[in-house]
């Protein structure tokens, strides 16, 4: 494993590799400097949340905007998750470009009226009178001893709404990229934070106004004989695996990274499951109704003629949650080596 | 207690000011005080608002455009009664009893600069801020031309960006939030708008009010939350809701004015929400007020009120009709007479007959657009 560990922060460059002479940064500070550099340009950008002032965030990706644009621009809110939201879809309605953090997205559940009832279904039950421009950041994921209520992998109920946009990139370019989009749409988005990333994930970040389409897939790794499609932390596990697999049995694996959960980009999933035909599709969230399950409902409708076995999911189990103690958590945490062994099921399939 | 904690970290005691410092966090407020075990006590009342008397120093002009707003209200409310019952209108959500404190508080605030943020009781609010008779209707019909929601939403689901009036739901009180982040953004960008958000004693219960009332409070923003209170949440009534003699009395916890006033009394309503609007444009703060009214019909076409309360109370309530009381008091201020009276009640019938012909003509949306608006680009 120590061999494996060592290609987290290896991978994420040979996967932006078009790109390599662009400044290296961490996933953390792709999202910090955008967030700054859109606020520099955009004086109607406002930030909310718990500890985005003072603290600069719990994980520090808002450290030093308050000191930059002030109080009125940085708000560090009452423990309120529903006026968080509800308030920041009050400033958007109100001519303001809000982008507000909910702490974890274990912490999201009492916010959910205002996100799924309200800022989702704000153009559609107006008839188009109105508009929600609104980015929701949130960290989420689990490996880093965050137990129940801070690893939650939540996304696919909002991937269930339609009206809002879910993005969630492994890379920092992308982190940069997709963030800068979801800040200038005009519709609301969750922009969900793999917390394990933050720091662990560098890569290089092109310098200036660069936008990530929003809905577009990243091929991550070109194949011809297998598909793993996985998004998050979960790229990165699956690189790992990849790369020990490949090595062993000589398969040719393409990775696709889906950065973008809400819309899917089904032409990218189906075209590649129609060239390897076989797909693995990987989440560390509940397996039951997943994003997952989606991906693989969407490749089995479009591409079954191709396919030479049964899509397979790998994703976390039917338990509630995330347990805490570390021989607990690895049971229940979908790793490389768990994808590693669903790869060489599928590949012997 | 309180003695005991002397070993408080240094940074608590000093406090995070520092006054050589040019960041602004260290500039904003964030320490401790010293230790104390001295707490003065608080009062937790509302404030009763006087009966109103006379013409609250308002032209007859005015007197009679806000006759004529309630009155519009309660016949466009009653006629989509008659349609609901003869099988027109699937589903109508009814105002009656509330006019009067709608139309105090509209007439109370800037139209075209403030914000409305109604719940599906304020028909009479959204005429006061430029509905018309016709897009009511339209909307009762669920018709294309329903400028509230294109026929998506069930009727008395009000909106319109036009008109400064915020597009609402129906799970209750989500539209408190609303109002309070509508108010930080005018203050922010100071255009001297308040937000105004509606809602029964029974959103009072939700969490959104609650976490609304601290944010506004804590940021003194210009917003005034407005509890309809009508003695029923559906059927439970305000006993069972609150344990409290009044929702007002929440403020005070929150630190802000709190203001109970007579619903059914126009002008008292008026002065209570004038003053309200005046503390938040000056940057005092929000204020909640609480007007006790009384709901006439069931909660909806589809409620049956005769199941949870007595047709005896309703009567007693019906007595103290904001309608005929404000028209009473408008005939002996000698603002209106019977020659008035009835020229305006002509007026409304063709008003709302003319309204209701336009609905039933007009077209419903186009099947194939159901699927249009989800996003900017779809």
């Amino acid at each position: 494993m120590a061999q494996l560990q060592d290609q987290v922060t290896m991978a994420p460059a040979t996967a932006v590799a078009e790109r390599e002479d662009a400044p290296q940064k961490s996933f953390i500070d792709a999202i910090h400097d955008t967030l700054a550099d859109e606020m520099r340009a955009d004086d109607r950008i406002v930030l909310l949340g718990e500890d985005v002032g003072r603290r600069g965030g719990v994980f520090r990706v808002t450290a030093g905007l308050l000191d930059e644009f002030g109080p009125e621009r940085v708000i560090d809110t009452p423990l309120a998750e529903s006026c968080i939201i509800g308030s920041a879809i009050g400033m958007a309605l109100n001519g303001l470009r809000p982008i507000a953090e909910i702490q974890f997205l274990d912490f999201i559940h009492s916010a959910m009226d205002q996100i799924m009832s309200e800022a989702a279904k704000i153009r559609y039950r107006s008839n188009n009178d109105f508009a929600c421009p609104l980015v929701i950041r949130v960290p989420f994921g689990g490996g880093v001893h965050g137990a129940l209520y801070h690893s939650q992998s939540i996304e696919a109920m909002f991937v269930h709404t339609p009206g809002l946009r879910v993005l969630a990139p492994a890379f920092p370019a992308d982190a940069a990229g997709l963030l800068r989009a979801a800040i200038r749409g005009d519709d609301p988005v969750l922009f969900l934070e793999h917390k394990k990333m933050y720091r662990a994930i560098k890569g290089p970040v092109p310098t200036g106004d660069f936008e990530a389409p929003i809905g577009k897939a990243r091929v991550v790794q070109e194949g011809t004989d297998v598909t793993i499609i996985a998004y998050g932390m979960m790229v990165h596990e699956a690189l790992k695996a990849v790369s020990v697999v490949a090595e062993e049995t000589g398969v040719s694996v393409e990775l696709i990274d889906l950065r973008s959960l809400k819309p899917l980009d089904e032409d990218c999933l189906v075209q590649s499951a129609k060239k390897t035909g076989k797909v693995l599709v990987v989440t560390e969230a509940n397996e039951a109704c997943s994003v997952a399950s989606e991906v693989a409902a969407t490749v089995g409708e479009e591409a079954f003629a191709y396919l030479d076995a049964p899509v397979m999911r790998l994703a976390a189990p039917d338990v509630p949650a995330m347990p805490f103690s570390p021989p607990l958590e690895h049971a229940f945490l979908v790793d490389a080596e768990k994808i590693g062994a669903a790869l060489r099921r599928l590949i012997s399939y | 207690m309180t003695t005991e904690v002397t070993n408080a970290p240094d940074k608590a005691v000093q406090g995070a000011f520092n006054p050589q410092s040019t960041a602004v966090s260290d500039q904003l407020p964030g320490h401790y005080p010293p230790p104390s075990a001295t707490f003065e006590a608080t009062t937790i009342s509302a404030q009763v608002a006087p009966s109103s008397t006379g013409d609250a120093g308002l032209p007859p002009e005015t007197l009679i455009d806000m006759y004529r707003h309630l009155a519009l209200a309660r016949a466009l409310d009653e006629r989509m009664w008659q349609l609901n019952r003869s099988g027109t209108a699937a589903f109508i959500v009814s105002g009656q009893g509330h006019e009067g404190a709608q139309v105090g508080a509209g007439f109370a605030l800037e139209r075209g600069i403030d914000f409305l943020l109604p719940y599906y009781r304020d028909l009479a609010l959204s005429l006061v801020f430029g509905l018309s008779a016709t897009d009511v209707m339209m909307a009762a019909l669920a018709r294309a031309p329903d400028p509230t929601s294109g026929g998506r939403q069930m009727p008395a689901h009000y909106g319109s960006a036009r008109l400064n009036i915020i597009t609402s739901s129906s799970p209750v009180a989500t539209q408190i939030p609303h109002a309070v982040g509508i108010a930080y953004a005018a203050r922010m960008r100071k255009t001297g708008a308040v937000a105004i958000a509606c809602f029964g004693e029974g959103g009072s219960s939700k969490g959104d009010f609650h976490e609304s009332c601290n944010f506004a409070a804590i940021h003194k923003l210009p917003v005034i939350f407005f509890c309809e209170n009508n003695n029923y949440a559906i059927s439970v009534p305000v006993e069972e809701q609150v344990s409290i003699e009044h929702v007002a009395d929440r403020a005070a916890a929150y630190g802000f004015p709190g203001v109970v006033v007579d619903g059914t009394d126009v002008l008292a309503v008026y002065q209570v929400i004038k003053d309200a609007a005046e503390r938040a444009r000056k940057g005092e703060g929000p204020t909640l007020v609480e007007a006790k009214v009384y709901r006439f019909q069931p909660h909806t076409s589809d409620d049956d009120d005769r199941t949870y309360r007595d047709p005896d109370e309703v009567k007693a309530w019906r007595a103290r009709d904001p309608l005929a009381q404000f028209e009473a008091r408008l005939r002996d201020l000698g603002v209106l007479d019977d020659e008035q009276v009835a020229r305006i009640r002509s007026d409304i019938n063709r008003e709302v007959d003319h309204a209701t012909d336009a609905a039933e003509q007009a077209p419903y949306p186009d099947s194939s657009t159901f699927d249009r608006h989800v996003y900017a680009d779809r």
